[in-house]
């Protein structure tokens, strides 16, 4: 399927089109949207993590001046209702036990975390809507919390659902070959406990929604920031009763999504459409930095058994993983998460039998869905842990064991009998692993570091460490996303397409896609992400999924116009299309560029106001296409740094960064870099820095930036040193794949391996993220005492 | 209680009557129109409402409006002139330093603030100046290259 395509625009670093607005204060976040006589929205959330409600009075609230209305679920009646799930149960999964508890939109009977909504005011301003939560009298009933996964489990355990009589959200177990078998046949096997705990999505933006209800027009516009806005409307339209088409989602430039803004049906998309039809007002609602960390979703979050089974010169023979995932207290986003675990445990290794479980488990902690990496940064760090764990047992260098067990090019594309979250099974389609080992170890220098200057900095008595690991990325699953391409009559084209963006780029890359295949200039092709009422099916943004489903969508509908337009120019021109070319925005005969006609012109033409056009030809230089891949396509990469340890005070400072990724064709290379340097961003934050630290009540700790630590300027490498591998993906025309994700999978393992490599006079292990500088002390304290 | 202040923003000075309790922020946006700053804690952790106040760089989160009277207030709606990017913002788009682009515009004024009282900073200077004003897409490194680009040709 896949041709080799000469390309004059894709592969190009194209400067990107949306940042003169984003730099001079001219583009419109869903905070900068004023509407006359709007209302504004603040929601009364629980301060504690389990409490029966007994009673909620609002009558001071309501009582208050600029106060228009206050709700309680009483008060929403019949419309409250729960969920519905966001991502369906994995039935494809034989066995698979998922007992679904989607979110309820305002707590009704009982809360089940810090930070749900009890009730919901409308005022003239927010400030009035805030005044008015003090006057807010909640009476809960505290219950016992639970918030760990293992306890949870207990018999006795606190229960988050009372009515599902156990704390298990899902079980759900996969194997490949016979563990048990291998395990007997092997020389070694290692077993450790592994935890990953929680880390927030942190974008910049906090979340926000602004609905309007026309009751002339009897239409409902919603402008927000989400990565799903078909889904949204289309959830927002079956709330309401209303036909999708009443229903417009809007959605402006967005602050970054990394995840979390993938969710439909939290409490303001549910609530205030509904109350701006009742009220027959605009209704604001911005959520502040505080509700963001409380009552957003947030990931990471489970604890690993592991094992591997190795013969004795180091091949691995079965490896078992068996896993506690905290859903938090609800599981809309069904088991997405976790499923990556499973389906990226593995990675780059060729391992014949393999048996993982989940046990996903309710806590009394805001819910997991999805943040960058998704799942699948533990199953990397657990696997790349237990190769090190291996390396030292067998006293094989770490490389060694790695290049010895990876998946040879010759075997792809590689199934791997586990299904993921698409609900199909997994396969590895395209790469070439040891060739990006082989980069990765180049680049740092591995040998001369470990045979020179290790030594030498040792000598000087320096805490100096290098790490090598490999990761894969499952990206760009289905179901489909599709692309609408026109040409304006001003010779300028239009894209269409639901797939919003969250600063990746969109309207660069698309515009690109469809330059190369129109002749047009990447300026004048205007790229809209997300008007529902322009374009309305799709999925939306994740899952590394944007420029491989959306793009190859938009690239065929490009094609289609390109089509289009050669075979009216022929006409016109009296030339045989091959003799035709797309340069410059006209069509031109390629020998003689005198004799063109302008797109523009083409676009008129094509679409006449009188007379006929022939028979089978759509009207307009337009077209609309869909792209719906079979299975994801995945990534992969390696991750190699040198770091340094202070012996005082524990900090780690990165001494070098490498990177090497395979996203397959790469449409704008400055872009696709900019994607692993965001990613890589995370992947630190998630192995140094940040905690989304709960205590045993469910109180979230650190609310803010200044408890909660995101890496800033002065925390990130000098550089990043990148290199580049490009396999092109058999799955798409363009040989795509995703990458959105890639730089936030390895760090943790790449740390872990660095940071133990680094203190080579302590015998200890890190098997636990994220670390910070205390509690590094703290480990390698108790291991000197030992 | 209202308050009436004036203040020159991005050149052009401004009346407004404000109440005690409202931040610049609030003011520059729902009063003066002036979008560029956005709200991201509310507390002065994440920067992305940084503006120049009187030269230096301020969040503007943290400033009440009352205390805005008479001072000369710039954000990134006055850098660029006749739709020509000032040399930071075009450093900007040269070294692809925006992914979403919330954070940017107080990313840019924190680096103005920098540049114009210290043309020639160090790299850690950079870096310092930058601290305060986070930012979840790029990862810094192309923001600081970005800073320090223009630091280089001194035409900030």
């Amino acid at each position: 399927m896949t041709t080799e395509v000469k390309t004059k625009v894709i592969g190009k670093s194209v400067w990107r089109n949306e940042d003169p607005r984003l730099l001079t204060g001219m583009a419109q976040f869903v905070d900068d949207i004023e509407l006359p006589g709007m209302l504004h929205a603040a929601f009364y959330r629980s301060d504690y993590a389990h409490a029966r409600i007994k009673s909620i009075d609002v009558s001071a609230a309501r009582a208050r001046p600029g106060v228009v209305a206050v709700y309680t679920a009483e008060d929403f009646g019949d419309y409250w209702h729960v969920g519905p799930l966001q991502v369906p149960p994995p039935l494809a999964i034989k066995g698979a036990q998922f007992n679904a508890r989607p979110l309820v939109p305002i707590a009704k009977d009982k809360v089940r975390y810090s930070g749900e909504p009890l009730a919901v005011v409308l005022a003239e301003s927010r400030y009035i809507a805030e005044d008015a939560l003090a006057d807010i009298y909640a009476d809960l009933e505290p219950l016992p919390a639970v918030t760990d996964m293992e306890k949870a489990l207990e018999p006795g355990a606190p229960l988050v659902h009372d009515d599902l009589g156990t704390n298990l959200a899902a079980d759900v177990y996969q194997q490949v070959g016979d563990y048990e078998a291998a395990k007997a046949k092997a020389d070694v096997v290692i077993a450790r406990r592994f935890f990953k705990d929680r880390c927030a999505g942190g974008a910049m933006e906090n979340r926000g929604i602004v609905c309007a209800w026309d009751e002339k027009a009897q239409k409902m516009t919603v402008w927000c920031g989400t990565q799903a806005p078909i889904p949204m409307r289309n959830a927002i339209a079956k709330n309401l009763g209303l036909s999708e088409d009443q229903v417009r989602l809007v959605i402006p430039f967005i602050g970054g999504g990394f995840g979390p803004k993938v969710m439909t049906s939290m409490p303001d998309d549910v609530l205030l459409p509904w109350l701006s039809r009742k009220l027959n007002r605009p209704i604001k609602w911005i959520e502040d930095r505080r509700e963001n960390f409380l009552a957003t979703t947030s990931e990471r979050d489970q604890i690993h058994y592991a094992e591997i089974a190795l013969t004795k010169d180091g091949k691995i023979l079965g490896v078992k993983d068996v896993f506690y995932h905290n859903t938090g207290a609800y599981d809309p986003y069904g088991m997405t998460v976790p499923l990556n675990t499973q389906t990226h445990t593995l990675g780059q290794y060729d391992v014949p039998n393999f048996y993982t479980q989940i046990k996903m488990v309710f806590t009394n902690k805001m819910v997991v869905t999805p943040v960058r990496g998704a799942g699948r940064n533990y199953g990397v760090f657990v696997m790349e842990r237990l190769m090190d764990l291996a390396a030292k047992e067998l006293k094989m260098d770490p490389v060694e064991i790695r290049m010895k067990n990876l998946i040879q090019p010759h075997q792809l594309p590689y199934k791997t009998g586990i299904i993921g979250q698409d609900f199909v099974e997994n396969v590895l389609d395209s790469g070439d692993y040891p060739a990006s080992l082989k980069k990765a170890v180049e680049m740092i220098g591995y040998e001369k570091f470990v045979k020179e200057e290790q030594p030498r900095l040792r000598a000087e008595g320096k805490w100096v460490g290098i790490g090598v690991v490999n990761f894969v990325e499952g990206t760009a699953v289905g179901p489909y996303e599709g692309a609408r391409v026109t040409v304006g009559n001003n010779g300028k084209v239009v894209v269409l397409t639901g797939c919003s963006t969250q600063g990746q780029a969109h309207f660069t890359t698309f515009a690109q896609l469809v330059a190369e295949q129109l002749g047009v200039d990447v300026k004048d092709v205007h790229v809209t992400t997300g008007d529902t009422d322009q374009f309305h099916w799709g999925a939306g943004t994740f899952a590394s999924r944007g420029i491989t489903v959306a793009g190859s969508a938009v690239y065929a509908a490009a094609t289609k116009v390109r089509a289009k337009a050669l075979s009216l120019a022929s006409k016109l021109l009296e030339t045989p299309e091959e003799e035709l070319e797309l340069a410059d925005g006209v069509v031109r005969v390629a020998d003689l560029p005198s004799k063109f006609i302008p797109l523009g012109e083409l676009a008129m033409k094509a679409n006449p106001t009188r007379g006929t056009i022939e028979p089978g030809v759509e009207p307009g230089l337009e077209a609309t296409a869909y792209y719906a891949p079979p299975h994801g396509a995945t990534g992969y990469g390696t991750n190699a740094i040198i770091l340094e340890v202070d012996k005082e005070t524990f900090d780690v400072k990165i001494r070098r960064f490498v990177f090497v990724h395979d996203c397959g064709t790469v449409v704008n290379p400055m872009v696709a870099e900019a994607q692993i340097h965001g990613g890589v961003q995370m992947g630190i934050g998630t192995a140094f820095f940040e905690q989304l630290v709960y205590d045993d009540n469910g109180q979230l700790l650190n609310a803010s930036f200044q408890d909660y630590l995101m890496p800033k300027a002065t925390d990130m490498p000098m550089k990043m040193e990148l290199g580049h591998l490009s396999v092109p993906s058999p799955l798409n025309p363009l040989g795509l794949k995703g990458l959105g994700e890639a730089g936030a999978i390895p760090p943790p393992a790449a740390y872990a391996q660095a940071i133990e490599n680094a203190i080579h006079d302590v015998d200890f292990e890190i098997l636990d993220m994220p670390l910070n500088p205390s509690r590094l002390y703290e480990l390698v304290k108790a291991a000197r005492k030992k | 209680m209202l308050h009436e202040i004036t203040l020159t923003v991005n050149g052009e000075q401004r009346t407004v009557a404000v109440k005690s309790h409202h931040t610049l922020l609030k003011v520059l946006r729902e009063q003066l129109g002036i979008t560029s700053p956005k709200i991201g804690c509310e507390n002065g952790e994440c920067g992305a409402c940084t503006v120049l106040m009187n030269g230096k760089a301020v969040n503007s989160c943290l400033v009440l409006a009352v205390e805005a009277d008479g001072a000369v207030i710039e954000t990134v709606e006055n850098l660029s002139k006749e739709g020509e990017l000032h040399p930071l913002q075009q450093a900007f788009v040269e070294h692809n330093a925006i992914q979403c682009g919330f954070c940017t515009p107080g990313m840019i004024m924190s680096a103005k603030g920098l540049l114009d009282r210290n043309p020639h900073p160090t790299v850690d200077e950079v870096k310092e100046a930058l601290a305060g004003n986070l930012c979840r897409c790029t990862g810094y490194i192309r923001i600081v290259d970005a800073v320090m680009d223009v630091a280089k040709k001194g035409d900030a």
